[in-house]
């Protein structure tokens, strides 16, 4: 966490940190790019490309088995990178597991607690139990990776899945909440930032009405880790993933963190080597978590570029990139707001925000917004941003949405802003 | 003309503006199609007339310009020809669509659609224009 006397991070300070970024560099039709997709996924610094590298040509070996000097040598890096990853979002290096990616990460909860409701796992795995008459409470703002896991598990078990809805500023309803949250409810499942929206999601009053009727809570972390400093210890949620892509690492690699005492009594997703103490041809018998759910080989450079990425990030620090994406914001939100014909989805110009904003042109639809936008070399991300439901509760098929990272500048921003106000005579959508 | 303008000419605006065919007429076979990228949506209908040919093509949806317009000039295309005809020309606008700029199909079986040979240098608008082409596709097939 930051302290009050860290200086701003002004544009000076951005334009040294773009060097780090080399796509910010290129050109689209003869236009500097201007990446303002940052929410779909980061560019990559160089800094992290060269962990990755370093990594695959100095050390590369398999971990967790073999005893040569490259192996143990592999799994440090590997278990230090665990570590670097936990410190960053204030969890220990035992309740961080990898994952693919974070929808995989949430899979793997739904799939266990799956495993726990058809008895596996024992007596310590009966708290995750579900069935008929239990309810699964979610909400209208989330990104399909943390809706459907929950929609199948409910189908597997029995269980009913409950939404908590949308008002038109974009906030979550807590009386609705309230209403919905009780003794029938076992899991929580929450975004702390909507991807679409740009909505900071009131997580503590959610784990409270949880925890109170001894709820679990899942956080998508997805669009918080990346954005702003994430202290899930603090947060007392149960399990959270989030993904290294939208946070300057690489694809392929995602996290779930876990409250020790659960991951420990939870069984296992996925199954194979690595995850077993005594195997035989009846049974096997399991690690403690994080290995227990990390089964077959690991994605160990990803890991130590995504440590390099969590490093990055903690250098520029992330109170900083929070009070500069919300400049950023407000300079976003101000600017679509001046802009005829042009409506803002979530919390309006004023209001809190994360770095980003989708917005609906009338009469021009949001793929041909982002080709308009695309021609001067201008990337947003359009469509329905896997959030389809969140889509159909403002009256809309899709969006296009402009999302913000450190390296963005204000002159970016605005440069957006400016093609933008084009849009709806290019298309004859004014007349 | 710049390649945003090649991509939306004016005959490609006017016909997203002024969508012929559009709103469900009664038909013989119907096909919905939907773009799982961008959640845009067709529902197609042909009707057959006394002579085997295709009397009317109608159909409803929502979706970008391109996906719009192609769905108008496929509805202008369609009225009056065979079955037969139709899979061809859906055939003939695949064929272009999968060129990326360097088929430049034939206006005679095309009609206005020629000008997406533009949007075939797009491969993410590819499936845009191709939306109700498929379904009518599909709708051939279901035809009595």
């Amino acid at each position: 966490m930051q302290t009050s006397t860290a200086p701003l991070l002004d544009d000076a300070e951005v334009q040294l940190l773009r060097q780090d970024f080399p796509q910010l560099q290129e050109t689209v039709n003869g236009h500097p790019l201007v990446y303002l997709d940052s929410g779909a996924t980061a560019l990559r610094p160089l800094a992290v490309l060269d962990a990755e590298r370093d990594f695959l040509l100095h050390l590369n070996a398999a971990v967790h088995r073999g005893a040569h000097t490259f192996a143990a040598e592999a799994t440090e890096v590997f278990e230090q990178a665990r570590q670097t990853v936990a410190g960053f979002v204030g969890a220990r290096s035992d309740e961080i597991v990898w994952t693919a990616n974070a929808t995989e990460a949430l899979n793997l909860v739904a799939y266990s607690i799956s495993n726990a409701s058809l008895g596996r796992g024992g007596p310590e795995a009966a708290r995750f139990r579900i069935g008929p008459g239990d309810e699964i409470v979610a909400t209208e703002m989330e990104h399909h990776a943390n809706l459907i896991p929950w929609q199948e598990l409910a189908a597997r078990t029995g269980a009913t899945l409950r939404i908590i809805g949308v008002g038109d500023d974009g906030r979550l309803s807590l009386e609705q909440a309230a209403a919905l949250i009780g003794p029938q409810t076992k899991l929580v499942a929450v975004t702390h930032v909507s991807n679409v929206l740009g909505t900071i999601n009131p997580v503590e009053d959610l784990v409270r009405m949880a925890h109170e009727v001894g709820a679990l809570v899942v956080l998508d972390a997805c669009q918080s880790a990346p954005h702003r400093p994430l202290d899930l210890g603090r947060l007392r949620v149960d399990f959270a993933a989030f993904s290294g892509h939208k946070m300057l690492g690489p694809t392929g690699i995602g996290v779930l963190y876990g409250h020790s005492e659960l991951l420990n009594a939870l069984p296992p997703f996925l199954t194979g080597g690595s995850m077993i103490t005594t195997v035989t041809l009846e049974k096997a018998e399991y690690l403690p978590a994080p290995q227990r759910f990390e089964a077959g080989t690991q994605k160990v450079s990803q890991a130590i570029a995504l440590a390099e990425a969590v490093r990055y990030l903690e250098r520029v620090g992330t109170a900083r990139i929070e009070e500069r994406e919300q400049l950023l914001a407000a300079r976003l939100v101000d600017g679509l707001a001046g802009l005829p014909g042009i409506r803002v989805l979530g919390p309006g110009a004023g209001e809190v925000r994360a770095g980003l904003a989708s917005f609906v042109v009338d009469g021009v639809h949001a793929h041909d917004v982002g080709q308009y936008l695309d021609e001067v070399g201008i990337a947003v991300r359009v469509g329905h941003h896997c959030a389809q439901p969140l889509h159909r509760r403002y009256g809309v098929t899709a969006s296009s949405r402009a999302s913000t990272y450190l390296y963005t500048t204000e002159h970016e921003v605005d440069v957006f802003l400016d093609r933008l106000s084009g849009v709806r005579s290019f298309f004859g959508a004014d007349r | 003309m710049s390649e945003l303008e090649q991509l939306y000419q004016e005959v490609v605006l006017d016909h997203a503006r002024n969508r012929r065919g559009f709103g469900l007429g009664p038909g013989d076979a119907e096909s919905h199609q939907i773009n799982p990228t961008c959640g845009d949506e067709v529902t197609l209908r042909l009707a057959l007339g006394e002579d085997g040919g295709i009397r009317d093509l109608t159909w409803e949806g929502h979706g970008c310009a391109i996906s719009q317009s192609s769905a108008s000039m496929l509805a202008e295309l369609a009225p009056g020809i065979l079955p037969d005809e139709l899979q061809l020309r859906i055939d003939a606008f695949r064929e272009m669509m999968r060129s990326r700029g360097q088929v430049e199909g034939d206006e005679d079986l095309l009609g206005d659609a020629v000008v997406f040979r533009s949007a075939s240098r797009y491969t993410a608008r590819v499936k845009c224009a191709m939306l109700a082409w498929v379904a009518a596709e599909e709708a051939l097939t279901r035809l009595p």
